[in-house]
């Protein structure tokens, strides 16, 4: 009996239908604000749109000519290499310690996934809170072992306050993707390895950390892209970019440009400039990092 | 349960039956005053709306100011704008600009069929928000402007006359140097820096802020922060910041909160502050004018405004417009304008109810109060006038960087002052080209 195994459909536009409402999703909320994004980058247009101006490529030009502009790219590099570099590996170090527990691993567990209930703007508050100059805890502790703080005028401190927000905010959903990493890899591998003599440290790096390398792989796209755009809440609540520009990465100026300024022309043309930097770091992960990762 | 349900929807029809007999007209009115100010603001509407029948003012807030102009925007481009925005004073030249959006206060009046007439408005005040050629433009509403307050208490404490709060830049550094020898950690901090010590310290000098007026005759305007008498000023700061005299606190009102809270015994900020000194300090807050230079010709002026007003915003019906006239005019009222006056500390907008307030024996009552409108109701000049710039919001914060890089010790004030006038500059070219016609 031959049958066939595929499903076919007999009419032209029944699959077209179906699958129109995901089509329409994606057109409605990614395809038309990013072509919305591309065509007022190339317009000039005062805050109400009672005036609107075809400039072609001056807001790029404008952009470009801005010397803080080119300085925040260098900020948005160490930020994002920092957030996420830091991120992956603290929270690849909790998962390991929390897969090695016995007893109440659940109550780890669960402490650990908390922070990612907490919204980031709120995350920049609490740091905020935590490093304010003069009533901090964290400030208080570190004059009494003669650190000084500010943040608000040193900009080392600044980028320190943000890159920990911002990364103990993200540390639980790494956590969990790298967690779930480890549990799925079979018990008997290690074993055999164990076996065999390799110690933790060992085991770690030969068995468990090869296989891990596609978690390892989504986890760096998804942190990449975090920092690049989901963190200008905690930006704007604990610094605002400042101080001078020492915090100002490139989403917090498009943020800040948009919806502060009303200068909808420069921020589109912020927001193309930022969705090339992100689909260029994409295909790159994508065509060298990936051929690294064994699935 | 059924019972429940059943008068529910009972109440629910009769609602529906109520709204048309009443045939109101709502005037939305969006705002950014929370707190005690947000019920001012209720309060407000619910005078006017039980002052006559035909028209209902209901008042929304929508966040702070950056945040219900962007709100307002959106819903002018979906066609929903309210009848009445509160924008504050850095999004003057935005909505000048805007014409099509907006519809003057004078043409409001006109529409509405209400009597107006806008000298008795104070002349600082009006005039900021009045067009070149005479037509003012929005309703002044919520106005303040920088004054120095001080702690009496630590002022006591530290051997200090607290009755006599310095007047002069030397007279503050002089104090700020004894509350430090007596222990002071914080003795002199500031709010708002570009409002207070660049653009209000321009007014008080009698010194241009930016070229054509400070932005009044064009919009070809340029700043011109970088005089001898601004670096001079901003070199005294970051002398006193060296000396741990100037201690900076943040960028926009953050400072406000340390001096509420007694860290802080000096700052120049809003006189607006003046409420929440008296409701939530634990010690006897002072209010005295801007320090000045006493070198200077011509200072102290008077000092510029802060704050914000009411914008008609364009398509409305005629019948709405008439209710948004008659908002207006109730709030110009001269006995509305001294209670809210005396209720929230901001600016009183008529020269009617200052006098009202003064007879009342307020001033009397509360030392300091005064000190906002005496350096306000004085005859201004063109360069004392206010400042109204496009892309302000950009400008204040450029001027903020270049202050933090001051203050750290990173740049020297001409440096810091040089490179905020060519980064502002930028801006307001920008803004120039965006509204040529």
């Amino acid at each position: 009996m031959a049958v066939e195994k595929r499903v076919r459909f007999r009419s032209g536009w029944l699959p077209w239908a179906l699958v129109a409402p995901q089509l329409a999703i994606v057109l409605v909320f990614f395809f038309w604000p990013a072509a919305q994004g591309l065509y007022f980058s190339v317009l000039q247009q005062d805050a109400f749109g009672t005036s609107v101006q075809f400039v072609g490529l001056e807001n790029f030009r404008a952009l470009f000519r801005d010397e803080s502009y080119l300085a925040s790219f260098r900020i948005t590099a160490v930020f994002s290499l920092l957030v996420a570099g830091l991120g992956l590996s603290l929270s690849l170090l909790l998962a390991v310690m929390a897969d090695r527990v016995i007893k109440g691993a659940g109550g780890y567990k669960t402490l650990l996934i908390w922070p990612y209930a907490v919204a980031p703007a709120v995350a920049g508050v609490l740091w905020l809170f935590m490093f304010a100059p003069s009533i901090g805890v964290v400030t208080y502790a570190l004059g009494r072992i003669g650190i000084p703080w500010n943040h608000l005028l040193n900009g080392t401190d600044a980028l320190i306050l943000v890159v920990a927000a911002a990364v103990w905010n993200q540390i639980s959903y790494n956590f969990l993707f790298f967690l779930a990493g480890l549990q799925s890899i079979p018990k008997s591998l290690i074993e055999a390895a164990a076996i065999d003599g390799a110690g933790p440290w060992r085991r770690f790096w030969t068995v468990q950390f090869p296989l891990l390398s596609p978690t390892a792989f989504f986890l760096l796209v998804i942190n990449i892209v975090y920092a690049f755009f989901g963190t200008f809440g905690i930006i704007d609540a604990a610094t605002q970019g400042g101080p001078g520009q020492d915090t100002s990465i490139l989403v917090y100026k498009l943020y800040f440009d948009a919806f502060k300024a009303m200068d909808l022309g420069a921020s589109a043309a912020q927001s193309v400039v930022l969705m090339a930097i992100v689909t260029v770091l994409t295909v790159i992960q994508f065509r060298y990092v990936e051929r690294k990762v064994n699935y | 349960m059924k019972l429940k349900s059943f008068a529910l929807a009972a109440s629910a029809c009769s609602l529906l039956a109520a709204l048309p007999a009443q045939a109101q007209t709502e005037i939305q009115w969006w705002h950014s005053m929370s707190g005690q100010l947000g019920e001012w603001v209720n309060g407000l509407a619910k005078g006017f709306n039980d002052s006559q029948k035909e028209y209902k003012v209901v008042p929304v807030f929508k966040g702070t100011y950056p945040e219900s102009f962007a709100a307002a925007i959106a819903a002018f481009r979906a066609g929903n704008a309210p009848h009445i925005l509160q924008v504050f004073e850095v999004g003057t030249a935005s909505m000048m600009a805007s014409k099509g959006a907006i519809v003057p206060v004078t043409e409001v009046m006109k529409t509405g069929g209400v009597k107006f007439d806008p000298s008795v408005y104070v002349p600082a005040v009006a005039g900021y928000y009045t067009a070149p050629n005479g037509q003012m433009l929005s309703l002044p509403f919520n106005s303040s402007t920088t004054v120095f307050h001080y702690n009496k208490d630590a002022f006591k404490a530290a051997g200090l006359d607290p009755e006599k709060p310095p007047t002069t830049w030397p007279e503050v550094a002089r104090a700020a140097a004894t509350l430090k020898i007596s222990g002071h950690k914080c003795p002199f901090t500031t709010s708002w820096q570009s409002w207070t010590q660049l653009e209000s310290f321009s007014a008080w000098h009698n010194v241009e802020f930016a070229t054509k007026n400070n932005g009044f005759n064009g919009l070809d305007t340029r700043l011109v922060i970088d005089t001898p008498l601004h670096v001079r000023h901003i070199q005294n700061l970051a002398n006193m910041a060296q000396q741990g005299l100037f201690v900076y606190k943040g960028r926009n009102n953050t400072a406000d909160a340390t001096f509420v809270s007694g860290e802080c015994a000096m700052v120049t900020a809003t006189s607006a502050l003046f409420g929440a000194v008296k409701r939530n300090a634990k010690f006897t807050g002072g209010i005295g004018t801007l320090p000045y230079y006493p070198d200077v010709a011509g200072a102290p002026q008077n000092t510029v405004i802060g704050g914000a007003s009411l914008w008609a915003m364009s398509g409305k019906k005629p019948a709405e417009v008439k209710g948004v006239a008659l908002f207006f005019k109730y709030l110009s009222e001269p006995q509305v304008q001294a209670r809210s006056h005396q209720e929230t500390g901001y600016l009183p907008i008529t020269l009617e109810a200052y006098k009202i307030t003064d007879a009342s024996g307020f001033y009397k009552q509360n030392p300091g109060a005064d000190v906002a409108v005496t350096q306000m109701i004085r005859k201004t000049t063109d360069k004392s006038r206010g400042i109204r710039l496009g892309n302000f919001v950009q400008i204040r914060t450029i001027v903020d960087e270049e202050m933090e890089q001051v203050w750290a010790g990173k740049k020297t004030p001409e440096q810091g002052l040089a490179d905020a006038k060519k980064r502002g500059n930028v801006e307001l070219e920008k803004f120039q080209a965006a509204n040529k016609g």
